[in-house]
């Protein structure tokens, strides 16, 4: 067994962990869709899927069956190489972006020194999906939902990099577990940068196309928007994607602005981190939830001009006070 | 890193010759997309990572995005595919290839004939050096493009104002 070097064994042993990240992540995404449709059922005083298994726990089960056993039906108006690639980028880059995410202090794929710039830029990447699906489906709905995509991600995207530069400039570093350490000594981020908090959450809400900014979906209006034309496993993947987005956005709420993994009786359990730090990812994807169960959808101009005049100044103030402060403490 | 850097060059230059040759003008855009992550990987590998994720940000998550979504708007079928194969015989590569190779047979002889033996990514050049860089020796620049920036959103907002009164 020479070649077994323990270099190479710590080499598997990342990447196993790597995999096991990646399977959670998808795997907690599609149960997400079960868990979805039960809460608002309990919020909005119906029952909700509860037919399939106890408490309907296998109802994810018999959707993947169905969309498994779908007809993939590509309509032959379509443009097939960008209609088949769009799917795969909605999945893929927010998944991506889940490799700098800190899980636990020795959990996590990779250690990057530009780990936010990293995030952002796979934000930036995911809007090709919508608009290359809205383009290629040759449909004037389809089109309709990936124009207003466009218009929002240019909006929002401007203070979704700014909102955490107040953040940045704090800790002196992009890297993630540099954040996380620097919450453990000092407050968690939501008191000192409470207007970073508000602002970066909405433009999260924004990234994942999610309720209220789901005008690119909007059923009433465009009925389903961008994706209107796909079927079977194509659709499945955008709306795995959609989840993988909750999940992503609220596993970067936890670490950037509620101290990551740190919790009370860590010294005495240490096990206890990963513990901390789901419970706290979790109670995210509640609120990302109850947001659609309870608020409406405003016009996609209305979201526009909040993005532009209310977020951006609001976030602009609050990096020029982080700024001063920084200096001040100097 | 040397491979890397070889693969993503490679890369970059075959998406790079689909841009100009691709009768589509999505699918151009498309391969421009690939062209800047291919060279944003370039600057990975050779030590420069903050450049890297910023050519993603700014020129694949933002530029790109507005050049896509006016190209979607203009609604070009099938009749304009038509067209630009049309515009692109074989007799129209002859002039541009042959000015284009004679830049590339200058490029080369400089590279090889005095090779610089450095080798890739020997530092890492992290976002602190990028910022300190940015507002000691060239601060003037810096100074400069915002400038240049702040004039031309003055401009845009013009040009949209005029268009909401009428």
């Amino acid at each position: 067994m020479s070649w077994l070097t323990p270099e190479l064994i710590a080499v598997i042993v990342q990447v196993l962990k790597a995999i096991v990240i990646l399977l959670v992540v998808v795997v907690a995404g599609a149960l997400l869709s079960f868990v979805e449709r039960r809460l608002l059922g309990l919020w909005q005083d119906r029952y909700g899927p509860n037919r399939v298994g106890p408490f309907g726990l296998f109802q994810l089960a018999a959707d993947m069956l169905k969309m498994f056993f779908k007809e993939d039906w590509t309509p032959p108006f379509v443009d097939k190489p960008i209609f088949t690639l769009a799917p795969v980028v909605a999945m893929s880059s927010l998944l991506i972006a889940f490799a700098v995410v800190p899980v636990t202090p020795t959990w996590g794929v990779a250690d990057l020194n530009i780990g936010l710039l990293f995030f952002f830029a796979m934000a930036g990447l995911t809007v090709y999906a919508v608009l290359f699906a809205g383009w290629s489906s040759n449909n004037k709905f389809a089109l309709l939902g990936s124009l207003r995509a466009s218009a929002q991600t240019v909006s929002y995207e401007v203070f979704l990099g700014l909102s955490l530069m107040g953040i940045v400039a704090q800790v002196g570093s992009f890297n993630m577990r540099d954040i996380v350490e620097y919450q453990q000594q000092h407050l968690w981020f939501i008191i000192p940068q409470f207007l970073g908090f508000a602002t970066f959450f909405i433009a999260g809400v924004a990234v994942t196309h999610r309720h209220p900014f789901d005008q690119p979906e909007a059923e009433q209006e465009l009925a389903d928007g961008y994706h209107i034309e796909y079927a079977g496993m194509k659709w499945g993947m955008f709306f795995v994607g959609e989840y993988i987005g909750i999940v992503l956005v609220s596993a970067l709420l936890t670490t950037l602005f509620f101290g990551g993994w740190h919790g009370p009786f860590l010294e005495t359990l240490p096990w206890l981190s990963f513990f901390w730090f789901a419970l706290k990812t979790g109670f995210f994807i509640m609120v990302f939830i109850l947001l659609r169960a309870s608020i409406p959808r405003p016009r996609y101009d209305q979201v526009m001009a909040f993005s532009w005049k209310f977020c951006l100044p609001l976030t602009l103030i609050n990096l020029l006070v982080t700024g001063a402060l920084v200096l001040a403490a100097q | 890193m040397e491979f890397a850097f070889y693969f993503a060059s490679g890369a970059a230059v075959v998406a790079t010759l689909r841009v100009i040759s691709a009768s589509n003008p999505v699918h151009a855009l498309l391969y421009l997309v690939i062209s800047l992550l291919a060279v944003a990987m370039c600057f990975f590998s050779l030590g420069a990572p903050f450049a890297g994720a910023l050519e993603i940000i700014v020129y694949a998550g933002a530029i790109m995005v507005l050049f896509v979504f006016v190209v979607m708007m203009l609604n070009l079928g099938p009749a304009v595919a038509q067209q630009e194969r049309a515009w692109l015989r074989p007799g129209v590569w002859v002039g541009p290839s042959l000015l284009a190779a004679a830049l590339l047979a200058q490029l080369l002889y400089v590279l090889f004939g005095e090779p610089s033996n450095a080798t890739l990514a020997a530092t890492s050049v992290g976002p602190k050096e990028v910022g300190i860089a940015l507002f000691g020796p060239y601060l003037l620049a810096v100074e400069l493009a915002s400038l240049l920036l702040l004039g031309a959103l003055v401009a845009a907002y013009h040009l949209g104002r005029h268009e909401a009164k009428e």
